[in-house]
């Protein structure tokens, strides 16, 4: 059968749905083997602490149980340490990481040992009889507090503050002190805790004997995870197989190298049994890494009529108690969009990472760029408030200019293409923007106690990670390329390999898309297998909004070899030079004979059974492509929120929200929208609800579902989108990237909005998240305490 | 060890397990039933949305042993062969999922409130789904479809994606 149809842009169904939706889901917990036993980690209640001694005796004579392991039982286990692969100056201080820590608890979930038993209750039950006598030291959870050195944490490296890195500023730096306008703001964005509704978890099995073993990981890099454990456990790469099954959403936090996965490979190694170990909540509270946790003070120069002329930011970044496999890295990646959409002629950012006794941080959705966003957006409304601009008329006058083509920036990257002005007025025109200004006027002539808030968001996001070259002298360890490979089988279906690894994103679906149009074939004959290193043997992974610029331009690309080898046969078969043959109706056919063709599957199956093809030509019909992008991908985009806030109560309700998006061309315009909202819900949850808090002796306080409000349905909005389509000129397919677009986008959205629908009131500021009780406090505050 | 005896998507299935065990990993462990799935430790996510009786649980707050005697159904049971259930029918053509994980406990929360409400509002679906968490939807498609299967549900024309 021919497929005519074209199906990249086309909303077509997924196709990972039928077994997701029947209970077929291949999650790691569903998987267990024979002989299997579990695993339990023994985590003390210490925050910070020295180590005196660990009794083990009672935990190892419990019923099932197999061992119980602590750091030096394991020394010869781990040759290295856990890896972090992004050192990003030459004199940043490394944490080392062990994955049992030797001699010191560092922060409220750093494991002293593991229990291996038959079955997990029994794993679970004997972790705690394992008993730690430890002295307590001095706990600092607070960024600015940890910066003074009063608590070192790791007193090998001498000081918390283990890493300052500078972007190096772009443009003429005295606009910040001879502008007309000098807006200075400081804003702190709290811990966030990424929440993936699947906990991690993963199954190691192998043969000690051949010293081969695979490894089965809630994990969205199974690639990654391959040279990063093989590195801690020795292991080699040629012996070790990384599986990531179906995996329950990540959002960053299962972007790592984590110390579970390498106790998993090492106790399988040394018991010879396979070893599962599934993450409670709790422990994924403290265990798995949390997000954002910094401070930035900004500054921003600009004239009395609204043009801006600089923006200057400096971050304290809270890295936690030791760095996870990119931690000092995240303030990094959003130090790259500071300029926001806008066209300043002068940019200043620079952080310090500084080591606190908390869960370390990295990569929760959007990785850095939410951080800069939100303070950009803030800065901007303060800024317009100041010299008594509408926040629009402030945005629409500093939009860099639109650009087909890629250029330069005042950062120092060159942004691939831009538009942004009709995203904005699309935007404006959906949220009725001048209409909503009347009703806001109204009520606050009125003075009504439900009073309307408009904010506005106007974003640029760095994604497709990344062009190898830059990651090099970024100082990243790794490339940036993805790979994929295509092969065609005798009975007209495809079997593409990508080394993309999705956990929610639909890439069997998108792909399937693209390589059914250049194949002309249907998606449903295109099987798109992924997140087994086995399996798809090349590849970099999920993350940072690559999969469709990076993995999917690979597809784009082994496709077309395809092709070109496809049309060499096509020719040697109807005897034409290959230039008489035009690719239509899903054939290659003879120019003016259309009826002398041959399709896709018949050259398959000619390629196939290799009787008669062109001179030197190989069997098969298959292509490889390893893709390493030229330039990373620039989106864009407005959001509107609109709020009504209850100035008694303080109590936000979102009315309205619109956003209008522009990652580029797009393949699945369904799954574009369905990531746009999942990535709004987050941020939007960001912005009202949710935040990790420590006491004072730094235990986490919101240590359970129950006290970290994840937001549910009741709480979320519908929202109404719209996109524009300025293609991207890094890769051929156009496409910009959508992954964390939402959440990047709406944080600053939503807090302007809250604190404009109370800024005739006297509120300037106001923190996230923006709960009831901080807006009643922050009208209370600015009426002098009378509200 | 105590001795449960469950009528489970109709069939009815026995087994001696520890007085502790939770329905949830009855279901799971025992009877490898391990479409129905676990999110949390504090009765919040909803993943293990379960039918007891025809209603939903979270069988992450049952005791196996409470179960007894009772009829239950999981998302297992939803489907005929390939032909979906009507709500898994409409979760596909509304893209109510992406990782899938909190799905299984939204179609089987869904399932038990259209036998309550076979014409709600949105605002009644989103408080229904009230005690299920998903992560990765931002809920609009989730709600979406549950209204969808409502429409083909009570034999009115489907909506199809606009
Ligand atoms: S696992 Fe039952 S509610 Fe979360
Ligand atoms: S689809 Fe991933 S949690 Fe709901």
């Amino acid at each position: 059968m021919v497929a005519t149809e074209q199906y990249v842009g086309s909303p077509v169904l997924r196709k990972e749905d039928a077994k997701l939706l029947t209970g077929q889901g291949n999650f790691v917990d569903n998987q267990s083997m024979a002989g299997m036993v579990w695993m339990a980690l023994v985590r003390p209640p210490h925050v910070h602490a020295t180590i005196q001694s660990i009794d083990t005796a009672a935990a190892a004579s419990m019923p099932g149980v197999v061992g119980v392991y602590t750091a030096a039982d394991l020394e010869t286990a781990f040759p290295a340490a856990l890896p972090m692969v992004w050192p990003i100056t030459e004199d940043i201080k490394i944490p080392t990481h062990w994955p049992l820590t030797k001699d010191k608890i560092r922060f409220a979930g750093d494991a002293v040992a593991v229990v291996v038993a038959e079955t997990r209750e029994q794993a679970e039950d004997a972790a705690e009889m394992v008993t730690v006598s430890a002295s307590d030291l001095p706990a600092v959870t607070d960024l600015e507090e940890a910066a003074t050195d009063e608590v070192v944490i790791h007193e090998d490296l001498g000081t918390n503050v283990v890493v300052h890195w500078s972007h190096g500023g772009g443009g003429d730096q005295s606009v910040f002190d001879s502008a007309p306008v000098i807006v200075q703001e400081r804003f702190t964005q709290p811990r966030l805790i990424p929440n993936a509704i699947e906990p991690r978890g993963c199954l190691a099995y192998g043969s000690p004997a051949a010293g081969e073993f695979t490894l089965v990981s809630a994990t969205q890099i199974p690639h990654i995870c391959r040279v990063g454990l093989s590195i801690a456990t020795g292991v080699p790469q040629s012996k070790l197989r990384i599986i990531a099954p179906d995996v329950g959403g990540g959002f960053g936090s299962k972007l790592n190298v984590y110390a579970e996965e390498a106790l998993a490979l090492a106790l399988t190694r040394s018991i010879g049994r396979p070893v599962k170990w599934i993450e409670t909540r709790p422990e994924n509270y403290v265990a798995t890494i949390h997000g954002r946790g910094v401070l930035h003070d900004c500054t921003l120069a600009g004239t009395e009529d609204g043009e801006i002329q600089g923006m200057k930011f400096v971050e304290l970044a809270d890295m936690g108690a030791y760095f996870q496999l990119l931690t000092p890295g995240i303030p990094e990646l959003g130090g790259w969009v500071y300029m926001g959409p806008y066209d300043t002629k002068a940019y200043w950012y620079e952080f310090k990472g500084i080591i606190t006794n908390a869960t370390p941080t990295d990569a929760y959705r959007g990785a850095g760029r939410p951080e800069a966003t939100f303070v950009i957006e803030r800065l901007v409304d303060a800024y317009a408030r100041r010299i008594g601009m509408d926040p629009a008329d402030v945005r629409r006058k500093n939009f860099l200019p639109p650009s087909a083509e890629a250029f330069a920036s005042v950062m120092g990257l060159s942004i691939d293409s831009a538009n942004y002005e009709p995203t904005f007025d699309r935007a404006l025109e959906l949220a009725e923007y001048d209409q909503m200004r009347k009703e806001q006027q109204a009520r606050r002539d009125r003075g009504d106690t439900k009073q309307l808030g408009i904010g506005l968001s106007s974003y640029i996001e760095m994604c497709g990670l990344a062009p190898s070259e830059i990651l090099g002298a970024l100082r990243y360890v790794a490339g940036g390329w993805d790979a994929a490979e295509i092969e065609c089988r005798p009975d007209g279906k495809v079997v593409v390999r990508t080394g993309t690894s999705p956990h929610g994103q639909g890439h069997e679906t998108s792909w399937s898309q693209i390589v059914a149009d250049g194949l002309g074939v249907t998606p449903d004959d295109v099987e798109v297998l992924h997140g087994d290193t086995s399996v798809s043997r090349l590849g970099m992974d999920t993350y940072g909004s690559r999969s469709a610029s990076v993995g999917a331009e690979a597809v784009a690309r082994a496709l077309e070899k395809v092709r070109a080898k496809a049309r060499t046969i096509a020719a040697h078969e109807l005897e034409v030079a290959e230039d008489d043959l035009e690719w239509t109706d899903g054939a290659f056919r003879v120019s003016g004979a259309p009826d002398k063709a041959r399709t896709i599957p018949e050259l398959a199956a000619s390629a196939w059974h290799a009787h008669a093809l062109p001179a030197d030509m190989e069997p098969m019909l298959e292509g490889t492509a390893v893709w390493d992008p030229p330039n990373f991908t620039w989106p864009g985009g407005t959001h509107i929120c609109v709020v009504e806030v209850d100035t008694e109560t303080g109590k936000t309700d979102i009315m309205r929200y619109v956003a209008v998006d522009d990652c580029g061309n797009v393949i699945n315009p369904m799954i574009v929208e369905g990531q746009v909202q999942g990535g709004v819900a987050q941020g939007v949850a960001e912005a009202l609800y949710e935040e990790a808090l420590y006491d004072e002796s730094g235990n986490l306080m919101s240590s359970s579902m129950t006290q970290y409000l994840v937001p549910t349905a009741v709480e979320i909005p519908s929202i109404t989108q719209d996109r524009t389509v300025t293609p991207s000129t890094t890769n051929s397919l156009g496409v910009k990237g959508i992954g964390e677009a939402g959440t990047i986008a709406s944080p600053p959205a939503v807090v302007n909005a809250v604190i404009d629908a109370v800024s005739h009131l006297g509120v300037s500021h106001i923190d996230k998240p923006a709960s009831p009780e901080r807006v009643w406090r922050a009208i209370r505050d600015a009426q002098g305490g009378a509200a | 060890m105590t001795n449960v005896s469950v009528t489970v998507n109709g069939q009815s299935r026995e087994a001696d397990v520890e007085p502790r065990t939770l329905l949830v990993y009855f279901l799971r462990e025992t009877l490898g039933l391990t479409g129905t799935n676990v999110g949390c430790d504090t009765s919040t996510c909803g993943s293990c949305t379960v039918l007891v009786d025809g209603e939903s649980v979270k069988s992450c707050t049952m005791l196996a042993a409470q179960a007894d005697g009772r009829d239950v159904t999981t998302i297992e049971a939803m489907a005929h062969g390939d032909t979906m259930h009507p709500i898994q029918d409409a979760f596909h053509r509304n893209h109510g999922l992406q990782c899938g994980y909190c799905t299984p406990g939204m179609v089987m929360a869904a399932a038990s409130y259209l036998q309550e409400n076979p014409t709600p509002t949105e605002e009644d679906v989103r408080e229904a789904l009230e005690g299920n968490l998903c992560r990765c939807t931002g809920y609009q498609n989730i709600v979406k479809s549950i209204l969808d299967a409502a429409g083909s549900m009570s034999g009115a024309p489907e909506t199809t994606r606009a």
